[in-house]
């Protein structure tokens, strides 16, 4: 049912109320929204929606508003990911689609690094991390083929205004410890299951935090089972939106009013937080990385649009700097967009890892949902920065998966076992000054 | 709307890789349904029939927006999901493909096998066995307008008057 009507909102119901063109909605409400951005990936875009166009001899609402990125079957491997590539092509041709980015990387990596998101935007995606972009205040949720063929012939959809949850996230993350424990951390406080609803994130944690890091906040607010996964502009968003070339006039009215009504606030302590590692088959199973060492891994995976952008690769490099992958494992990085590639290429990251034995990949979602190169066979284990490990997803069902950060991941390439990044033994001359210990409980909530 | 068939139960948490595994994602609709489920049950693409109905515990459908989730359940002829809770991009996929997806949870009144019968309309599901019946929350209006269409597609059809 829904609630009365209240004149302070949460960002998540300004981003709605905007979009249906109301001053106030409340939640529980069924709306009509306008939709501000679509996305369509390889998978669930050009391909499903092709077909139903044809059948019901439609045209984009409005091309401009329509992202197409090919990323899940990239490159093609075998003449049916050749010709699902190829339908996405023909699609952005046929249909006027310009923002077409066709194996250039990941499409949540790629909407951020590409200034397309302007804060206010309601977004809809064909993907389940569609919610990534919500760290430049936008209200981005995903959807299945048939409601977004129904947006992209409409520009409309309907919702039920979400409950809004505020994730209030205090105070300094220690060396080697990032967004990403965080989320597991998170996933395991509050469960996978918070289905229609929103997450705000807010705090000084994320204040203080990189906008790559936000990224990975707004992506796994999925994993949550949220919605969307928003946080407000400040000066962070702005100064992103300049350097991309996206629209930063007006961006900072895109913040909760003060007073808002929450369904609830979690204050996350981060001060004692340790690196974080989940095990399979659910982000949710999260205990602190000490937990799980001594854990053989066949497989270390850098990837996927949470856990391959920059700061990522850079954060394992920092690791790897003079260290060797172990012979008892591979370390395989498949940065999330070319663009990264250039950068990492330029800045010396690469090399560094390509020196410590890791194995380059193309850009795209990879193994991650098991479409691309890199899956697991059975029985084999795999530590990996992405972000989802249910069974069966990064290959055979038979395979587990542990999910972990860039830092943890790199520590135990090197180690051939789940190492805590703080735990590596000898350590490289240069970074021997920056190795602490931690007390052994990792975390107290 | 009247759905009648065995049931088979399932804990909380099947997610869409279990659902619509993505080893499989490249097949057809037909052989993408093959792999429905079988990391957690092997029999059940094989055995299940046309209008058998899934019963499930918390938040079904979890992870991907992949629509073949509960396509593949739809091409197998499921009738009908009735769980605890659902993930909100599962269950507007369901709806949209015209697969009645119902929250409640009998995961612990319904044993696998059992015949069940759902009424849509009336708001009623029945288990045979025991002749016992169990009241469901009213749905929405525009949803039950979407599955009376027969799907979002047909929907849409409609309004554009083709
Ligand atoms: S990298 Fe993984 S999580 Fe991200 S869009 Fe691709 S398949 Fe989804």
């Amino acid at each position: 049912m829904a609630q009365a009507l209240n004149s302070q909102l949460t960002l998540t119901q300004k981003i709605i109320a905007k979009a249906c063109g109301r001053d106030t909605v409340a939640p529980g409400e069924i709306v009509t929204v306008s939709v501000d951005l679509l996305m369509g990936q390889d998978a669930s875009g050009p391909r499903k929606w092709g077909p139903r166009l044809k059948e019901l001899g439609c045209k984009l609402w409005d091309p401009d508003k329509v992202v197409v990125v090919s990323d899940h079957y990239v490159p093609a491997v075998d003449t049916q990911s050749a010709e699902i590539l190829a339908i996405s092509r023909q699609f952005a041709r046929e249909y006027g689609v310009k923002k077409f980015f066709d194996m250039q990387g990941i499409s949540h990596a790629i909407m951020p690094e590409r200034g397309l998101l302007t804060p206010g935007m309601f977004v809809a995606g064909g993907d389940s991390h569609t919610p990534t972009a919500g760290a430049f205040g936008c209200y981005a949720a995903g959807f299945g083929a048939t409601d977004t063929t129904a947006i992209a012939i409409t520009g409309e959809t309907w919702t039920t205004v979400p409950e809004t949850i505020n994730v209030q996230i205090e105070g300094e993350l220690a060396e080697h410890v990032t967004a990403k424990d965080i989320m597991l951390w998170l996933c395991r406080e509050l469960g996978m299951e918070n289905s229609f609803k929103t997450v705000e994130f807010t705090g000084s944690t994320v204040g203080a935090m990189s906008m790559s890091e936000r990224l990975v906040l707004s992506n796994m607010a999925a994993e949550l089972g949220a919605e969307a996964g928003i946080i407000g502009v400040d000066e962070v968003t702005i100064e992103a939106l300049k350097q991309t070339g996206g629209q930063w006039e007006g961006a900072e009215q895109w913040i909760a009013d003060e007073g808002a009504t929450y369904l609830k606030t979690v204050t996350l302590d981060v001060n004692q937080l340790g690196p974080q590692v989940a095990a399979p088959h659910a982000p949710e199973n999260t205990k602190c990385a000490k937990e799980f060492a001594g854990v053989a891994v066949d497989q270390c995976y850098i990837g996927a649009c949470v856990g391959a952008k920059l700061e990522d690769l850079q954060m394992a490099a920092s690791v790897l700097r003079g260290r060797k992958v172990s012979s008892s494992t591979r370390l395989l990085v498949a940065p999330a967009t070319v663009r990264v590639t250039e950068k990492a290429a330029a800045d010396g990251t690469l090399a560094a890892l390509t020196a410590a034995g890791a194995i380059l990949l193309p850009s795209g979602c990879g193994a991650c949902a098991g479409m691309g190169a890199g899956i697991v066979a059975k029985g084999e284990v795999c530590i990996s920065t992405t972000n989802r490990n249910f069974q069966g997803r990064m290959g055979h069902k038979d395979a587990s998966v542990y999910l972990a950060s860039p830092y943890t991941v790199a520590a135990s390439a090197i180690t051939g076992l789940i190492t805590d990044p703080d735990e590596l033994q000898t350590p490289p001359p240069a970074q021997a000054h920056q190795t602490q210990a931690r007390s052994p409980e990792g975390i107290r909530t | 709307m009247i759905v009648e068939g065995a049931a088979w139960v399932f804990g909380d948490g099947i997610d869409t890789d279990v659902l619509a595994p993505g080893y499989a994602m490249k097949k057809s609709p037909e052989g993408l349904a093959q792999h429905c489920l079988e990391a957690i049950n092997p029999d059940f693409a094989k055995q299940v029939k046309p209008g058998d109905i899934v019963v499930a515990g918390a938040n079904f459908g979890l992870g991907s927006s992949r629509e073949q989730a509960a396509m593949a359940l739809a091409t197998l002829g499921v009738g009908a999901v009735l769980a605890k809770s659902f993930a909100r991009i599962f269950y507007r996929n369901a709806i949209n493909i015209g697969l009645p997806v119902v929250k409640i949870d009998l995961t612990d009144k319904v044993a696998a096998g059992e015949l069940l019968r759902l009424d849509l309309a009336k708001g009623i599901i029945a288990q045979q066995t025991d002749g016992s019946e169990h009241e469901l929350q009213p749905m929405p209006s525009h949803i039950i307008e979407i599955l009376t269409a027969g799907g979002l597609m047909a929907q849409l059809k409609q309004k554009m008057g083709r």
